[in-house]
């Protein structure tokens, strides 16, 4: 009894154990799966890519990420990502120095255009990110500092 | 039931710009009440979008996205007088659909 | 408007990467404030006090559409630009919310105490709060046209004015260490002058606003209450007399400038 439980759970872990290599291996897509925990949990842009199954990212003058240049409050930051890349799957908002460096993934289709706007809680000054992530794999970013200040007791 | 969602669609050019605003805490789940008790994480993780009833957007969120969120996005191929229809559900799997007509 | 505003902020971006590396530091708050007027987080109290004026509800299961908040019952266009002032049925000057209050027990026999002796964010007072978002949106960009006609009105405004100079509490401060002289501020936050000339959509005319900081939406009630707090005095009952005089001085320093209620905050 107790070996048969014991042997049917090391091959449950050895089975998923060979799905992580797979997946790893870029056999199975990983952005297949509709909640990515492990790129929300990432704590480096690099992290955030790779858990998405792509490519080490590259800069790009084809991908634009906007916000303010100062936030007066980190809890409400407006920031926008967009690209005019072809075949991209996959527009991303990341904040650097946030203790998880994802904020959202954006899933484009033929049915939008390209073009993201949302806003972000910044934990301190740091670099955001704008992301697109091609059908073959590929990333590519466009980065900007964005100061956050404490502001005052009143307004 | 979750407060309802402002959701605006405005026609131009053969696309509609849709403006969402929604009713939600978002709770990254590092903050500490006053008894130093951690305050669970409840935040929205998944949003859709449809242009009369046809998906044409999905997207994941984590608990960075701000408190009573703001999205923008721009559907193709809308004219005034369609529906658009926006979903949202959290970590604790309540959800939320309110619809527009474009303008 | 909003749209071709942020459309030009992001043309701005495209196109003055230089510009704004030399931009002073207003200017960058001025911009993050201009980002944020599009989808202010406001509107869905606005959405939500809509509903509540509309909704039967208390003891007496009516609505709010027969509320008089000046201008006569049902009135809300241009009501919030004519508050605080003096109402014949209750022999007194009320602000908003206090009015709010009062319609609420009238019509709907919502017991008062449930918002004077509630907290922030909660509850009745939370209505009320939504309610105030509301009211005041369908004022928007209309100028303070305040009544001085009414002697109690005008007696308000004079004790609004004492109060506003009076020092106390640990710190000896009053609200105009903070608020009487142009050009002051605490750290990044320019502190308008409510003893001096108004501006649109500054000081009185700013609130009810959502503050992102918090994500709360404060009416001037909170705002008050909250200053008072920070001069270390104790916090004033809600919509208390005292609050009513300040908001009637204020108010009617704000004559003739225009009303950006809802506003947004840091």
């Amino acid at each position: 009894m107790i070996s048969r439980k014991t042997s049917r759970r090391a091959a449950l872990q050895q089975s998923l154990a060979v799905a992580g290599m797979l997946v790893a291996a870029g056999v199975l897509p990983r952005t297949a799966l509709a909640y990515n925990k492990e790129a929300f949990d990432a704590k480096t842009v690099a992290d955030v890519v790779k858990a998405l199954g792509a490519g080490a990212p590259a800069e790009s003058k084809d991908v634009t990420i906007t916000g303010p240049d100062i936030a007066e409050n980190g809890a409400v930051v407006p920031l926008g990502a967009a690209t005019t890349l072809a075949g991209v799957k996959q527009l991303l908002v990341l904040v650097e120095k946030n203790p998880n460096t994802m904020v959202a993934g954006f899933n484009v289709t033929d049915a939008v255009e390209p073009n993201f706007l949302t806003r972000a809680k910044l934990g301190q000054s740091s670099d955001v990110y704008a992301v697109a992530i091609t059908n073959d794999g590929k990333a590519f970013y466009a980065k900007k500092e964005v100061k956050v200040t404490l502001g005052g007791c009143g307004g | 039931m979750a407060d309802p969602m402002r959701i605006r669609a405005q026609a131009s050019g053969g696309n509609a710009t849709v403006r969402v605003l929604m009713a939600h805490e978002m709770e990254t789940g590092q903050r500490k009440d006053a008894s130093g008790k951690t305050i669970p994480a409840w935040f929205i993780q998944e949003v859709t979008a449809s242009l009369n009833g046809k998906p044409v957007l999905t997207a994941e969120w984590g608990p960075a996205v701000s408190k009573n969120p703001f999205m923008q996005f721009t559907v193709k191929g809308a004219k005034a007088g369609d529906k658009i229809a926006v979903t949202w559900k959290d970590n604790r799997g309540d959800t939320r659909t309110d619809e527009a007509t474009v303008s | 408007m909003r749209k071709t505003t942020l459309c030009a902020v992001l043309a701005l971006a495209a196109f003055a990467p230089h510009a704004w590396a030399q931009k002073s530091t207003s200017d960058g708050i001025a911009e993050y404030r201009e980002m944020l007027q599009d989808g202010n987080p406001a509107e869905l109290f606005e959405a939500k006090g809509e509903d509540l004026w509309k909704q039967k509800r208390g003891p007496r299961k009516a609505s709010l559409e027969r509320c008089d908040l000046g201008k006569g019952p049902g009135v809300v266009k241009g009501a919030f630009v004519e508050l605080p002032r003096y109402f014949a049925d209750t022999g007194k000057v009320q602000d908003l919310e206090s009015r709010l209050v009062t319609c609420m027990s009238q019509l709907q026999g919502i017991d008062p105490k449930e918002v004077i002796d509630g907290a922030w964010g909660k509850g009745e007072r939370a209505n009320v709060t939504a309610l105030a978002t509301w009211v005041g949106s369908q004022s928007k960009d209309m100028k303070f046209n305040l009544p001085q006609s009414q002697q109690q009105e005008r007696a308000f405004y004079e004790v609004g004015k004492r109060l506003f100079f009076q020092r106390g509490g640990s710190h000896d401060f009053s609200c105009a260490s903070c608020h009487g002289e142009e050009g002051k501020r605490i750290r990044l936050q320019d502190l308008p002058h409510l003893s001096g000339k108004a501006e649109d959509g500054v000081g009185f005319a700013a609130w009810p606003a959502y503050r992102v900081s918090s994500g709360e939406m404060w009416t001037m009630q909170h705002r008050l209450n909250d200053c008072y707090r920070q001069q270390r005095f104790p916090e004033p009952i809600y919509a208390s007399d005292a609050t009513i005089a300040l908001g009637v001085y204020l108010g009617v320093n704000a004559r003739g400038t225009k009303s950006a209620v809802p506003a947004i905050k840091r």
